[in-house]
């Protein structure tokens, strides 16, 4: 067990480096991307520029800069070039909305994908299968803005039920909610669909496995075939799918969302950084993904161990 | 000794199967009955229907695309007409199967002693636990399992293929079964845990009087165990009888086939073995009359016409076929075919 943590702890260091070195390079080979530029403003003139470069440090080599850059990151000080603000305190700012955000997804396209894929394998080819089916493939090819806009504009502007947007703290719990609940569906929409497809298909193999047709042997209800045995063996690639999503979502990742519902989120921060080619905000936001992307993919591992005893933590 | 007690009556079982294709009749009347206490092997190749036959008897082949007539009868039950709710009750308890591949046939995902826990408690909902756990432990110790109190914590993927199937007999044994369903139990084993197999299964027919209906396409491993034969071809039993009559007086040139691919090593040296020209038939459209027609040296014009499953032998009553041949024809082409050296002791030299 130590050996995996501190295996995958090397891991998610060479991801991060790796991952903010391209990003930085990115950024670096954008055109109209001078940082000074931006920071100086249309008005500003060469000798102005020159300052800029020469004050941010934009005049040295850029490996020098990159690894100022991340200096600046791993004490906590690195500003951002269009508003010269903390970027760690942005990004804290925006973390309960996001993290709101994924975990109540989360929890509901993890929910509602297993419950339509157990519906859809166990009545396969019947009509509740094939409602769902025709459903799952809407939902996969809906975008969030567009779903985002219809529920906005008939839940919220028509029919007054949930606000236009925004978001309300946790210390208000019903407001909170209300704020949620339409971001979470949205949200949740196309990875129900995918998840529940996966998962059918993943029961209609397992199904016919020699074990299963040993549980039902032993004289077991249906029911309990499904839930013990194949169910529980169709979990396994839906983890994983799960760790993966869900951490993307967390770091930021649902940024179309976040920004349809106004939700001033990590997401919806990222979105504005990029468009002002802000790459302070951006390097960070990119890192903390990758850092959750690793670390949930840890967590999968681990979940997948006790899921499945043929598999054993190595790293 | 009492009279044996007949535990299961099978009477006329047809299953067909709706296909794509057409309807496939898997099962075409096949009638046999198994006493407690005894080993029935039901014989044939892959296709034959054996399989679809046992796994009926336990409800495992009921779909959509399944149709089924005629009775088994187990226990003052119809085991064909029953209720899925009914059957649910049986399996696992009165009667109890074991499968082909141990590889596979237990879930990778939980530990044994879990599987066989799960098994006793499913019958028995009252048995706590604990109670279950030394149950199974004390099964696992019946089957030859070595430190079975430690090994009930291991997963099937720690266990070899023999020992596997161990538990899957003490998983079958736990509800004290009356009847145990063995289907091709040895034939994904190595040869010497095939023999370990069989004799734990003798040992469990000797000590509990339990009923076995062996499912298996090697003569081998029925010598070693059966008290009585079927054997089946494209879903008919083509003739039945004990041990002794199949192998010492075999009645269908099918069974003689069968008896001629026997690997033998009393044999100083058997060339090649002889094999049944031809293939089975499409169980789609299977040929009129006898089945075996078509791959049979003896057929002629008569074998159009079914042959009824019945004794042709006035000294044997218990002992019937399907082959129109006369008994005496029989034995003069046994004595000629080099096919059945088994019964003449002749050398099959190809």
């Amino acid at each position: 067990m130590a050996r995996f943590v501190i295996r995958r702890l090397l891991a998610a260091v060479g991801v991060l480096i790796a991952i903010s070195v391209v990003t930085f390079l990115i950024f670096q080979a954008i055109p109209n991307g001078d940082p000074a530029q931006r920071i100086g403003g249309r008005t500003a003139n060469a000798a102005e520029l020159a300052l800029i470069r020469h004050e941010w440090g934009f005049d040295k080599p850029i490996y020098v800069q990159y690894i100022k850059t991340m200096g600046k990151i791993l004490s906590g000080t690195v500003v951002s070039y269009s508003q010269n603000l903390n970027v760690l305190d942005q990004i804290r700012q925006g973390l309960p909305a996001t993290l709101s955000l994924a975990i109540g997804a989360g929890i509901i396209w993890l929910g509602l994908g297993i419950l339509f894929g157990v519906i859809t394998a166990v009545r396969a080819g019947r009509f509740a299968d094939r409602a769902l089916t025709v459903l799952a493939f809407i939902g996969v090819s809906s975008p969030p803005f567009f779903l985002g806009a219809l529920a906005i504009y008939y839940v919220g502007y028509k029919a007054n039920i949930i606000p236009l947007g925004g978001y309300s703290s946790l210390s208000h719990p019903w407001s909170w909610f209300k704020h949620l609940i339409a971001p979470w569906l949205v949200l949740s929409v196309l990875f129900i669909g995918i998840y529940s497809r996966v998962l059918r298909s993943t029961i209609l193999d397992i199904q016919h496995e020699d074990y299963v047709r040993t549980a039902r042997a032993k004289g077991l209800s249906e029911r309990q075939v499904m839930v013990r045995h194949i169910l529980r063996n169709s979990l396994i690639p839906i983890i994983s799918l799960w760790g993966l999503d869900f951490a993307q979502v967390i770091g930021g990742g649902a940024i179309l969302t976040e920004s349809v519902f106004n939700l001033h989120g990590v997401g919806q921060f990222a979105a504005q950084s990029i468009q002002r080619l802000d790459v302070p905000p951006v390097l960070v936001i990119t890192m903390l993904t990758a850092f959750f992307v690793v670390l949930l993919g840890a967590l999968v591992d681990v979940i997948y161990a006790f899921l499945d005893p043929r598999i054993r933590l190595s790293g | 000794m009492t009279a044996p007690e007949t535990l299961l009556q099978v009477e006329d079982l047809r299953v067909s199967f709706a296909t794509e294709e057409g309807v496939v009749r898997a099962v075409d009347g096949i009638t046999f009955t198994v006493q407690a206490g005894e080993v029935l092997a039901i014989v044939g190749e892959s296709g034959s229907g054996k399989s679809v036959s046992v796994m009926t008897l336990m409800g495992l082949t009921r779909g959509q695309n399944a149709r089924f007539e005629g009775k088994a009868m187990f226990d003052g039950r119809d085991l064909i007409a029953a209720s899925d709710a009914e059957l649910r009750k049986v399996r696992g308890a009165a009667i109890a199967m074991v499968f082909q591949d141990p590889m596979s046939s237990l879930d990778p995902v939980y530990r044994i002693g879990a599987q066989i826990i799960e098994q006793i408690r499913v019958h028995e909902p009252k048995v706590s636990k604990a109670q279950a756990l030394d149950r199974a432990v004390d099964l696992m110790e019946r089957v030859g399992i070595p430190r079975a109190r430690d090994r009930v914590r291991s997963y099937p993927h720690e266990f070899s293929g023999g020992m596997r199937q161990r538990v899957m007999i003490a998983m079958a044994l736990a509800n004290s079964p009356k009847l145990l369903i063995a289907d091709e139990p040895t034939t994904a084993l190595a040869v010497p845990i095939q023999a370990q197999i069989l004799d734990e299964l003798r040992r469990l027919r000797d000590q509990t009087g339990a009923g076995i209906i062996l499912v298996t396409h090697d003569l081998g491993v029925v010598a070693d165990i059966a008290d009585r034969i079927a054997v089946m071809y494209a879903g008919r039993i083509v003739e039945q009888g004990t041990l002794e009559d199949l192998f010492y007086d075999p009645q269908h040139p099918y069974t003689w086939g069968l008896l001629g691919s026997i690997t033998r090593v009393d044999r100083n040296r058997a060339g090649k073995l002889p094999a049944i020209p031809g293939q089975p038939p499409s169980l789609l459209a299977p040929p009129e009359g006898c089945h075996f027609r078509p791959r049979c040296p003896h057929a002629f014009d008569r074998c159009t016409e079914l042959p009824e499953l019945v004794s042709r032998l006035p000294e044997a009553p218990e002992h019937p076929d399907r082959c129109w041949l006369e008994p005496e024809r029989k034995r003069t082409l046994r004595q000629v075919g080099d096919q059945i050296g088994l019964a003449t002791g002749e050398t099959v030299i190809s």
